[in-house]
């Protein structure tokens, strides 16, 4: 009856993929069977409300839960195919590979300077003092803050604008050339017009890169993500092409969730 | 999962829908008017539709600011971002029934007191079955049934069929007599007039079905 549809997203293989993934808080159970893909220069999203297991979620996906005492996770997460929970799997390489951006800006009580130089630093990624400031250059002109601290690299990092603090966290990721960026509500503690940098800059990075974002800002989800993913107590409840999701979500509990109808 | 108030959103939208009742009750009312001003030549009664067109391009343009200020304040999502975005699209096929409606009686004006055709008999019945299309349009909305919204489609094959053998005879009765040329091409009017109305119910009965389910898409 009908002869036409929206359409969803193209999607590109995915870079990585969770395979029926249970997660425990001690002996609380905080994620149920997760399967998922993030696919390859996407914008994927995490929506739900808070103790849902978005971020718990995100955080499985570079191990950043390994940190937390009386942990335990199950299933399988391949980044290209790697276990990445394998015996044996180099934790410093898996987070130089998918990095992390916080909800609080986090950089280090050092220079600007020093605070994009301190990966490629510790990885070796660079032999000369030119090559350094090459990458620290194009890492911070990357993020769109060049014009601003160009005349300032040796200033403290800590002194700059929240929204400048965070737009420089994201560079000093970008610096270690990661192929997953996680986002745990990063812009939630800027103002609008720093929050539109970020989301600016999530839509001009995801030509290279593939971005896993966990946001409180349903608004913020529609806005820059390609597939969302609901969560709902521990279960991925739905997982669409993100214009699908806010259109016309194919279950029931999403709809309620994103209509602001939850009791 | 218990609703505790009724969101924000919800109080607002009531409003809109309402208003789109309302129209559609007073559209419907102006296809009906015109069809007896039409029948009985009354044209008092065709002014008084024209007039009240004023009253229903008005509702149509206050539920589009409504709607608009709802989508810009609530950001509706899902359900509620295609009921805003319908109701929208809906108003403005009402508003131009209403034109339609307005253009018969019109028409009735220009005829003044020249004597009916026979052919007229088919007329009424076109009218008759685009008031219904309405009315299962707007009880449709109210109800979001969407399978309500579709059986509308099945009325419109009828009313093409009408439109075409009134069309066809028309121009045969001009060819046989043309002091009456006039007379059958005011008709003319009329019976394209309420072809088109039936059109237009048809985008609504799409935009009903858009709105329950999400389906967004011309009707086969």
């Amino acid at each position: 009856m009908i002869s036409s549809r929206i359409s969803g997203v193209e999607a590109k293989k995915p870079i990585m993929v969770a395979h029926e993934v249970d997660f425990y808080y001690g002996p609380a159970k905080a994620l149920n069977q997760i399967s998922l893909e993030i696919h390859h220069q996407k914008v994927t999203a995490m929506i739900g409300p808070s103790g849902c297991g978005k971020s718990t979620f995100l955080r499985c996906l570079n191990r950043m839960n390994d940190t937390i005492p009386n942990t335990h996770v199950s299933g399988k997460i391949l980044l290209d195919g790697m276990d990445i929970y394998a015996p044996g799997v180099d934790l410093t390489l898996l987070r130089q590979r998918v990095g992390m951006v916080f909800q609080k800006p986090n950089p280090f009580p050092q220079s600007i300077f020093d605070n994009i130089a301190f990966g490629p630093r510790i990885l070796g990624l660079v032999r000369t003092r030119n090559e350094l400031a090459e990458i620290v250059e194009r890492s911070i002109t990357r993020v769109g803050l060049w014009e601003s601290v160009k005349d300032g690299l040796n200033q403290p990092a800590l002194e700059l604008p929240l929204g400048q603090q965070q737009l420089l966290c994201i560079a000093r990721l970008l610096a270690v050339q990661p192929e997953v960026i996680l986002m745990d509500e990063p812009a939630s503690a800027l103002d609008p017009i720093a929050t539109e940098r970020i989301e600016s800059l999530i839509h001009e990075l995801k030509v290279d890169y593939t971005i896993a974002i966990v946001t409180h800002n349903m608004q913020q989800a529609a806005r820059i993500s390609d597939f969302t993913a609901f969560f709902w107590l521990g279960d991925l409840i739905e997982f669409s092409a993100t214009p699908i999701m806010f259109t016309r979500p194919q279950n029931e509990l999403t709809e309620t969730y994103i209509t602001g109808r939850m009791g | 999962m218990s609703q505790i108030i009724q969101t924000f959103f919800d109080q607002e939208f009531t409003k809109i829908s309402s208003d789109v009742v309302s129209m559609g009750d007073l559209v419907n009312q102006a296809i009906h008017n015109a069809l007896i001003a039409l029948i009985e030549q009354k044209s008092k009664l065709a002014q008084s539709i024209i007039d009240g067109d004023k009253e229903i391009n008005g509702l149509r343009f206050r539920i589009e600011e409504a709607c608009v200020q709802l989508l810009a304040t609530q950001q509706p999502a899902a359900g509620d971002l295609r009921a805003v975005i319908a109701s929208m699209h809906i108003a403005v096929e009402l508003e131009r029934m209403g034109d339609y409606a307005a253009g018969i009686a019109k028409t009735v004006i220009l005829m003044k007191e020249e004597p009916l055709l026979k052919i007229l008999k088919k007329i009424p019945h076109m009218g008759e079955l685009g008031c219904a299309m309405l009315t299962d349009c707007v009880q449709a909305y109210t109800d979001r049934d969407a399978e309500k919204a579709r059986r509308v489609v099945a009325v419109d094959s009828e009313m093409d069929q009408l439109y075409h053998s009134v069309f066809e005879r028309l121009v045969e009765l001009m060819a046989e007599k043309p002091d009456i040329v006039f007379r059958a091409t005011y008709l003319m009017w009329c019976a394209h007039n309420l072809e088109r109305i039936a059109d237009r119910a048809v985008n609504i009965a799409e935009r009903i079905v858009f709105m329950v389910t999400g389906d967004l898409g011309e009707f086969e």
